[in-house]
């Protein structure tokens, strides 16, 4: 009995000093990003049509499809001294509460002019609770950190078609 | 492998002046303190390693600062303590006597031969007592009460249960640790480490014909210091600490040093009792050296197995202590009085 147990014991040491040489498999965060998934849902994007117009209308069937109410749109009417969207009304105010955000991605499917998409930006730390709440400018700029993204063509998953026609 | 071996221990013609002692227990101290800071990164690491991770890697180049950090971080934390204590001077003084009896014990331990530096002579130990293993043995066991003290005046039924699981786990190994030794101290004839270190030189380590009581030896050792396996006073991941869950900030930190120093303590016995000591059979005068060496790989097998053993019941414990561990190591010293008698 005691022998079995001594060999079980040093089976089990032998196992372990193996892995010592093997390396390590930790990912060195901060330093190296690993790309994401093509379809990664990261921070939202607001997308604006070629000749410039914004795609969003202030229909607000995306703050009614989140599951979570942290999108609140305030429309106007366009005019034609002051034309914002391509449709009648725009979104006055558009802003995303992304600390009550969950990324799944709702909005994008209730947009009828795939106005709102999400991107693959996911380092959204800030030090206030405040500037999570991203308003319209932020939405409608180019991100600021660049997220990497592996390549579509490694994954079965078409490219989703506002990514290549805008 | 007879060689001069008075020319390795410098004969001391004059006894060592007390200054140079105190001198020398500080340096001690100081190393020890390091080894432990230390310690605490190394096995991290090499845990890390074990695991295929890096382990601390930031603060600093290879994480070197880490020590520091977490020093800082556990002197700058707030000491809170358990409201109405009844004897709040035992609660303060449980951890110190716990580290202070952990360094104390270190202070036998042969770690060079000694040198005559401009004529005053130098140990290669703080104090040099001709029962130096039985103080040891001794100063261990005092070490215990600060646990039992810590775990009984933290005024909570967690920590006394885990004082005692703590208690009844160092006085059960203590045992079978004490008698797994005799038999080296049969083989050499004398409680004296450094007489223990001279007698392996004149004939072989005895880890060759100590096996047994060097294997009951390292497994009594490991218990005794509480580490994994047999890390039950502080099962971290099922129970969350024992006799010290009322102790923070450096509190709890003297505690955890008390457990290092103790694990290096075990180490550099079981370095004195079984593998010769400061003594190596080419190139005597690297003493502390080889010391540390030897040392070094000893810690590195406490992690070792800490990354691969699975932790044991209590009952399996007390089973391994009393029923395994203690009659062999009883037989191991009554088989080895025979042979000393016989041959």
């Amino acid at each position: 009995m005691i022998g079995s147990t001594l060999i079980s014991v040093g089976r089990s040491l032998g196992v372990t000093l193996k892995q010592i040489f093997r390396g390590t498999v930790t990912e060195q965060y901060p330093e190296y990003k690993r790309p994401v998934y093509p379809r990664f849902r990261g921070r939202h994007r607001l997308n604006l049509h070629e000749n410039g117009l914004e795609k969003c209308v202030g229909c607000s069937l995306c703050a009614a499809a989140c599951p979570v109410d942290c999108i609140r749109v305030v429309a106007a009417e366009n005019s034609a001294d002051n034309r914002v969207s391509a449709g009648e009304r725009y979104a006055r105010i558009y802003e995303i509460n992304l600390s009550r955000c969950i990324f799944c991605g709702y909005c994008e499917l209730a947009c009828p002019f795939d106005a709102i998409t999400l991107g693959n930006d996911y380092e959204l730390s800030e030090y206030s609770r405040s500037d999570l709440i991203y308003t319209k400018d932020m939405l409608l700029a180019e991100p600021i950190k660049r997220t990497p993204v592996a390549d579509a063509a490694l994954y079965d998953t078409p490219t989703p078609y506002y990514r290549t026609d805008s | 492998m007879t060689l001069p071996l008075a020319q390795l221990l410098v004969v001391a013609p004059k006894r060592e002046v007390w200054w140079i002692g105190a001198i020398e227990a500080l340096v001690i101290l100081m190393a020890l303190l390091l080894t432990f800071a230390f310690m605490t990164l190394i096995e991290r690491k090499v845990l890390g390693r074990l695991q295929l991770r890096y382990g601390p890697n930031r603060a600093g180049p290879f994480g070197v600062i880490q020590p520091f950090a977490d020093l800082i971080k556990l002197v700058r934390k707030a000491p809170f303590q358990p409201d109405r204590l009844i004897h709040p001077a035992l609660y303060l003084g449980a951890p110190v006597l716990s580290a202070t009896m952990a360094f104390l014990a270190f202070s036998v331990i042969p770690w060079g031969g000694g040198w005559e530096l401009f004529g005053y002579q130098i140990d290669g130990q703080v104090v040099n007592v001709p029962i130096s293993l039985v103080v040891v043995f001794a100063i261990g066991s005092i070490s215990t009460y600060g646990v039992l003290i810590g775990g009984w005046v933290s005024e909570s039924k967690f920590a006394l249960l885990g004082a005692m699981r703590t208690g009844a786990q160092l006085v059960s190994y203590e045992v079978a640790l004490a008698l797994s030794v005799l038999g080296v101290v049969l083989m050499a004839r004398s409680l004296s480490l450094t007489e223990i270190v001279a007698a392996q030189h004149r004939t072989i380590w005895y880890i060759v014909p100590q096996i047994v009581g060097f294997g009951c030896f390292a497994i009594a050792g490991v218990a005794e210091v509480g580490r994994a396996p047999f890390d039950l006073p502080e099962a971290e991941q099922e129970i969350v600490a024992g006799y010290h869950v009322e102790y923070s900030g450096m509190r709890w930190g003297l505690f955890q040093i008390a457990e290092y120093v103790h694990m290096i303590t075990v180490s550099a016995l079981m370095v004195t009792l079984f593998f010769g000591g400061w003594l190596f059979p080419v190139l005597h005068r690297f003493g502390p050296i080889w010391f540390l060496l030897k040392l070094a790989i000893v810690l590195f097998c406490f992690i070792w197995a800490r990354a691969s053993l699975p932790r044991l019941r209590y009952d399996q414990l007390m089973n391994l202590g009393w029923k395994v561990l203690l009659p062999i190591a009883t037989l191991n010293a009554v088989a080895t009085a025979f042979f000393v008698v016989l041959v």
